[in-house]
């Protein structure tokens, strides 16, 4: 009893120092008035399976927030991170992404890695008409309000790549391997409707899904090779994702498949996921991505150095989703600038047409449909686990969200300025609201 | 010496003075920021008896071949700089002025294969078997004449049949060939089977119609013996993958089999293993890479007694205060495991971290139409070690014998003047270390990141409850049973299919022999 006496009071007096801080804060504050900080909310797990990728992008926000204050910060106010762990948990995204705009206020939100967990956040941002900032390729078929996406959608990586093998390795036997999940379903679906329309035959199309994390490839990789032996050129486009691709690579290198042989084209693996391998048996195999560490310009050195600066870790290394994370903050800020305003249905309006310079040596622009232009690199795999980049798109490809290659979305469009205002809007029907009639 | 000569030999072949008649400088294309155009070169330098053609060649393979801005070509080796040209040293070089020549996929191609012709005469037959099959790979009639002049002058039999297997290719795949020629070529690359083989047969296009049958009838044949062969593989992948969930849960056969722990936190132990095979090789890249080959041998015990007196510190914390009470268990272990993984990401980062593999492990062997490769052999040979050592332990030694005396009869074990609790941490160790163990064996396959242990932990309670807890025989048959299901299932049902599938059959088993396969009769079970 008297512990709990004594408890209450603690809470009695705790009450009372609040209670003189704030009438005395107002006198505080009006000595030296500083606006109060724009919070900017950073969603990325930095626990569980997908903190692996995700941490990353946490420091890297962070680094820009901090470059960004350093600079005086944005509109006369300095800016402040909101970091939450959503630990991997889809939906505790949505939990955490309702915490950041309804109870920290914060202007706009860079986060998510899975689809799973975009999808899932989806709702709380359309509801409350804040902003995400979405860094990851991504299986497209998806426009929303809301959401900014900075990473590729299949049109400006996985079909290029496809390109690429078609016209310089001569490919005529596929392999699509992924994991499986919403990603590499749907763009296993829009590459193979895409090698059909080219002329290949369902034959020499082989479509492969495995578990995330799987970790015994040897008969999958053994099914390659013999799928890979019937006298035609064959290549694998996978889609596999996070940590089974470690053991993939490692089976493949033991079973003496070379990328001369067969070569294979990885939308998932960046430089970040081959630091954790022995990459001698991997060397040229192909990787198709927006942006790669060993690019050569000043922009992307520039910000290599202020990476291992600010890790205070000269071996780590810089990868695409950052790059993306990189165009989206500065996008944002040009787009705040422009409106006067961290008001995020205003900064929606100011976003489109915003262009900022890429780390790859060009302009990335904002465009209506809420995605923005990339160049498209391919690059092969190397002894030091970087990427030499063999062939490149000579400027920049416009993002198709909704696939023209796929029965339920060719007739869609996405367009966010008024007065169409809609991100599945049927050009047949003319009517906004997607693939149905 | 040897070497010097067989590139003379070369220089004399009738294909050197045609490439030379192209262009003075065989070596300007090398130069060039073109891939075709350094294909090209490659090729061209290769045919060229340049005697300075292979270690250039060499060097591109590896990387090291740079230009410089006044369009020399260095080599990179470890005492400097070398010009490719005239293989005389270099001084001074401005390293910052030099750019690697590009390579892709094309030029590596063209590399391999200019590396096949030019190693045929080589003095090791280790390395002509070599180019022979970089020849065959690359069927370029080009070399043919080489080819001739190799297998004349070939002492070793086994490496004369690979180049005649390399000819009967090139032939094929030259216009000039007779139809006889032809045939005869057939049936020699029938004869070397293999998928190679089947490859080469399948991509015959635009030769006569007796050819075309020929080639079909061997294409039918040699599918029909890979059928059979991939019904063998399946096994052997089924074994490999049975041993790996044998390494996983004989651990959790003694702590869970033996003791009755619900132990959640046994894939963390495993992870634990992994991470000090990481520290063990970080150590000896720092500070000894000579031993690194036996890195792993240093990881296996030292991995045991990290793991192992962990699951000590655990078993005396937490899992003492808590037999009996199986709920509350799995609920502690369980928050244990997310605790543990979590400590390891704040220290070691949440990325990968790269467990190099020794060279004795990688790659792998064929045996006729089965290739197995080292890496996963060695992990079967490790997990009949363990096993063996494990049930020897439990037999023969005096910890075994009390560790047997404690689960069947607490209460008379302890009236015997056996100190219970401390055999019961004892046991917990040695479950634990076990898992740690399996941890060095797992880094070889898989990732090596805070979430190791989950990927493993369903699994291997799946085996221990399959084989009937409590015995070390059940596990060792119900992990081989379950690896070579699933691996016959894979092909069939795919890999997600082939999981449910797998579940879905357990369940229903478990369903019918709640004990499992080999259940422990006796009154002790009965308690």
């Amino acid at each position: 009893m008297a512990s709990v006496r004594h408890w209450l009071r603690g809470i009695g007096l705790a009450t009372a120092a609040l209670a003189a801080t704030t009438i005395l804060a107002p006198q505080v504050q009006a000595q030296t008035p500083a606006p109060p900080p724009i919070k900017i909310g950073i969603l990325h797990s930095l626990s569980g399976t997908m903190a692996i990728s995700e941490t990353t992008l946490k420091d890297v926000m962070l680094m820009l927030i901090e470059e960004q204050n350093k600079k005086g910060g944005l509109l006369g106010r300095k800016l402040q991170a909101v970091v939450v762990d959503p630990a991997s948990n889809w939906p505790l995204f949505a939990e955490k992404a309702r915490q950041l705009i309804t109870v920290d206020k914060v202007a706009a939100v860079f986060g998510c890695w899975t689809s799973v967990s975009r999808k899932s956040v989806l709702p709380v941002f359309e509801e409350t008409g804040n902003i995400l900032f979405y860094p990851v390729q991504y299986e497209g078929e998806e426009s929303s309000k809301n959401v900014f996406y900075t990473g590729a959608a299949p049109n400006q990586q996985a079909i290029p790549a496809v390109d690429y093998l078609m016209a310089n390795e001569k490919v005529k036997r596929w392999v699509l391997a992924g994991t499986d999940y919403v990603y590499p379903r749907t763009t296993n679906k829009i590459l193979e409707a895409y090698l059909k329309a080219k002329g290949v035959a369902a034959d020499d199309i082989m479509i492969n899904y495995t578990p995330f994390g799987h970790s015994d490839w040897q008969n999958i990789v053994a099914s390659i090779k013999k799928f890979g032996s019937a006298g035609k050129k064959t290549a694998v486009v996978s889609t596999i994702n996070g940590d089974a691709n470690v053991p993939f690579y490692k089976e493949l290198g033991n079973q003496g498949i070379k990328a001369t042989d067969i070569p294979v084209v990885a939308f998932s693996v960046g430089e970040e996921e081959l630091a954790g391998i022995d990459t001698k048996p991997l060397v040229g195999h192909l990787t198709a991505w927006n942006y790669f560490e060993s690019v050569n310009n000043p922009a992307n050195k520039a910000f290599i150095a202020q990476w291992k600066a600010y890790t205070k870790n000269p071996k780590r290394t810089t990868n695409d989703p950052m790059e993306a994370h990189y165009i989206g903050f500065n996008m944002w800020v040009k787009a705040v600038q422009k409106a006067g305003t961290v008001d995020p249905a205003k900064v929606i309006d100011a976003m489109i047409g915003i262009s900022v310079p890429n780390l790859t040596g060009g302009y990335s622009a904002m465009m209506p449909n809420h995605h923005i232009t990339k160049p498209v690199l391919i690059g092969e795999i190397r002894a030091d686990g970087q990427m030499n980049t063999v062939w490149q798109t000579s400027g920049t490809v416009v993002a198709n969200e909704w696939s023209p290659y796929l029965e339920g979305s060719k007739d869609l469009i996405a367009d966010w300025r008024a007065p169409l205002s809609c991100g599945n809007f049927n050009v047949v029907t003319g009517k906004c609201g997607g693939a149905s009639k | 010496m040897n070497l010097l000569k067989a590139f003379l030999v070369l220089a004399m072949l009738a294909v050197a003075p045609p490439a030379r008649a192209q262009s003075g400088d065989v070596f300007a294309g090398l130069a060039s920021d073109n891939f075709d155009m350094i294909s090209e070169a490659v090729t061209a330098l290769a045919l060229s008896g340049d005697k300075q053609a292979a270690p250039t060649i060499h060097a591109l393979q590896d990387e090291a071949l740079y230009t410089a801005p006044d369009g020399n070509l260095l080599i990179k080796g470890a005492a400097g700089y070398v010009d490719a040209r005239t293989g005389a040293q270099l001084a001074d070089i401005a390293e910052d002025d030099l750019v690697g020549v590009r390579v892709n996929n094309r030029v590596r191609r063209a590399v391999e294969a200019a590396l096949g012709s030019l190693d045929l005469f080589a003095s090791s037959p280790n390395i002509r078997r070599k180019a022979a099959e970089a020849v065959f790979l690359s069927r370029d009639p080009a070399i043919l004449p080489a080819l001739s002049r190799a297998i004349a002058a070939e002492t070793n039999d086994e490496v004369r049949l690979v180049m005649r297997q390399a000819q009967a290719a090139s032939l094929l795949a030259s216009p000039e060939t007779a139809e006889a020629e032809r045939l005869a070529a057939v049936a020699v690359i029938r004869a070397r089977g293999g998928l190679e083989a089947q490859s080469l047969l399948g991509s015959l296009r635009d030769q006569t119609p007796a050819v075309t049958a020929a080639a079909g009838e061997a294409l039918t044949a040699l599918d029909r013996l890979q059928q059979l062969w991939s019904m063998v593989q399946s096994v052997i992948y089924g074994l490999s993958l049975g041993s790996v969930l044998l390494l996983a849960a004989a651990g959790l056969a003694i702590t869970f089999g033996v003791m009755g722990v619900i132990n959640m936190a046994h894939g963390e132990m495993v992870m634990i293993g992994a991470y000090t095979t990481f520290v063990v090789q970080e150590i000896i890249r720092a500070r000894a890479p000579w031993l690194f080959e036996a890195s792993l041998f240093i990881a296996v015990p030292l991995a045991f007694l990290v793991s192992g007196a962990i699951g000590i510190v655990i078993e005396r914390g937490l899992i003492q205060f808590l037999y009996g009470r199986p709920l509350e268990t799995l609920l502690a272990t369980w928050g244990l495991s997310l605790v543990l993984q979590q400590a390891v990401r704040s220290m070691f980062g949440a990325s990968n971290r790269d467990v190099g593999t020794p060279q004795w492990m990688s790659g792998a062997t064929q045996w006729g139409g089965l290739t197995v490769t080292y890496n996963r052999l060695t992990i079967v040979v490790f997990a009949a070690m363990v096993l063996a050592a494990l049930m020897a332990v439990l037999r023969y030694t005096a910890l075994g014998l009390r560790m047997r005396a404690v689960t069947q009869n607490r209460r008379m074990a302890a009236a015997m003047g056996i100190r219970t609790p401390w055999i019961d941490a004892l046991t917990f160790g040695l479950g634990s270390g076990i898992a740690g163990m399996a941890g060095v064996a797992l880094s070889q396959i898989d990732n090596v990141s805070p979430n190791l242990g989950q990927g493993y932990i369903i699994d291997s309670f799946m085996v221990v409850v399959f084989g009937g807890v409590g015995n070390l025989w059940g596990t060792l048959v119900s992990a081989l049973t379950l690896g070579i299901v699933n691996k016959f299932l894979e092909p069939i049902a795919g890999a997600v299919l082939g999981k449910i599938f797998v579940l879905v059959l357990l369940i229903l088993f478990i369903q019918r022999k709640p004990r499992g396969m080999f259940p422990l009769k006796g009154r002790a079970v009965e308690q």
